[in-house]
């Protein structure tokens, strides 16, 4: 017994070296499985605070950026009202039945929360942005995030008033997207490099794809609702070896600009979740 | 003003300096990552625990990962280099008594070469073992050794840059 506390107090420092380092490293890869840490949530808040007292400075500089994205988004939900169209034969009329109308207020699918962003990183390999809405207005993690542009990211973390988002230009995220022309679908991923840049996998080479081309989100995401915009093709990447092409999309949205998000929360995602796992059960 | 005061107040601008200006500049690469936040470690005084220092090491690696929002990595980089700073300093010291009569490491209290072997050594290591960390996630080896090559270049070079803008004058501490 006496060599064993003669063992620690002559290999005292070396041990609470290997201690703290133990520590280290179990929150590192903890947190990339799980997404969460000790302390996370009071943490989330203090750096939340500090990132707000910065972006009340960095907002200022950014306004004009985050007013003409607005307006552009304002713009494109304009084109979308109804009485921006005219029916070509007179001899059909648009019929809106009031009661239909009604009993289609239950199945809203997309609940939509208006968030702002008060952090943001875009130099590291997983760039995450704090936002300043949290568990009490609603949030929970593994909602999808989208901005004026397009896709954003998902929630991975939240605390009372601020949430944590993973954005695309993260090594570990992934979304399905597909391309709005032909909708053949594919994995989008970002290689580490360009902040402006993400790559996309798996599209047939007998599909035409052209620079400039929108690539949405397809309906195969859970999480995220069907047609955002994630990006458009930037260059196509011939690789000689596959029948693939991998394209390099501009993301639609700036990341280090993004000034306000939307978070998108699935009302069915529980049930798909729990009917997909069932069905994976039976299979077993 | 007292010692703890200083350091506690060092640390914090380092703190701030490093999330809010050298993480908010648009990367030229993405092997360039300046880091300058870890010479706070280096600039501890002699007389600190070897216990203390790491454990100060820890909790402000820490407070940066949480910034950051991954937490571990930068603690335990700090851990290494709080660890093997010691040793270093025992090995590179100028004179007998160096350790006693300066308050912290400087140009001014171990000579110009032996600090500077001290913050290249501390530094490729810290990068070395924060690239590690994050190379089991993902990257290649390409991926490692381009960017501990490139991080640690561009943060000597901050390194040096502090230096030379913040001349810390070390008091020669007599036995009073």
């Amino acid at each position: 017994m006496r060599n064993i506390f003669l063992f620690i107090r002559r290999y005292f420092n070396f041990l609470s070296f290997l201690a703290l380092q133990a520590l280290a490293l179990s929150f590192l890869f903890r947190y990339n499985k799980f997404h969460e840490a000790a302390f996370a949530s009071v943490a989330n808040e203090v750096t939340g605070r500090i990132n707000g007292q910065y972006n009340t400075v960095e907002y200022y500089f950014k306004l004009k950026k985050a007013n003409e994205n607005l307006v552009k988004e304002n713009l494109a939900l304009r084109d979308l009202l109804r009485s921006n169209y005219q029916q070509p034969d007179s001899s059909k009329r648009l019929v809106v039945d009031s009661i239909r109308v009604d009993s289609l207020k239950p199945f809203q699918k997309y609940i939509y929360r208006d968030a702002k962003v008060v952090g943001s990183f875009v130099t590291t390999q997983t760039n995450f942005i704090t936002i300043h809405r949290g568990s009490s207005q609603g949030i929970q993690p593994d909602m999808a995030v989208i901005g004026p542009g397009g896709v954003v990211g998902r929630v991975v973390n939240t605390s009372p008033n601020f949430s944590t988002v993973m954005t695309m230009i993260s090594r570990v995220f992934k979304v399905d997207g597909k391309l709005k022309n032909t909708g053949e679908r594919g994995s989008i991923s970002w290689d580490g490099q360009n902040p402006r840049l993400v790559q996309m996998r798996n599209i047939p080479k007998s599909v035409p794809v052209q620079k400039g081309d929108s690539v949405l989100t397809s309906e195969l995401s859970s999480i995220f609702p069907p047609n955002i915009l994630i990006g458009t093709v930037d260059s196509v990447l011939n690789d000689p070896s596959t029948n693939f092409y991998n394209l390099r999309l501009k993301t639609a949205t700036n990341f280090s600009t993004v000034q306000f998000v939307y978070v998108v929360q699935n009302r069915l995602l529980e049930e798909q979740a729990n009917l997909e796992k069932a069905t994976r059960n039976t299979n077993e | 003003m007292s010692d703890f005061l200083k350091h506690s107040m060092r640390a914090l601008l380092f703190l701030l300096v490093q999330v809010f200006v050298l993480h908010k500049i648009p990367p030229l690469h993405q092997f360039v990552v300046p880091y300058i936040y870890f010479l706070f470690i280096i600039w501890l005084p002699f007389n600190t625990g070897r216990t203390w220092l790491m454990i100060i090491a820890f909790i402000y690696g820490l407070a940066l990962d949480y910034f950051l929002m991954w937490p571990g990595i930068h603690a335990a980089a700090c851990v290494m280099i709080a660890y093997l700073r010691p040793f270093l300093v025992n090995l590179l010291i100028r004179q007998e008594g160096a350790e006693q009569s300066y308050g912290a490491p400087s140009i001014n209290s171990m000579g110009w070469a032996p600090y500077s072997v001290l913050v290249v050594v501390l530094t490729l290591v810290h990068h070395t073992y924060l690239v590690f960390l994050e190379w089991l996630s993902f990257g290649s080896f390409w991926y490692f050794l381009g960017k501990v090559g490139a991080s640690t270049g561009v943060s000597l070079l901050l390194i040096l840059v502090t230096e030379m803008l913040f001349y810390r004058k070390e008091k020669f501490r007599t036995n009073m």
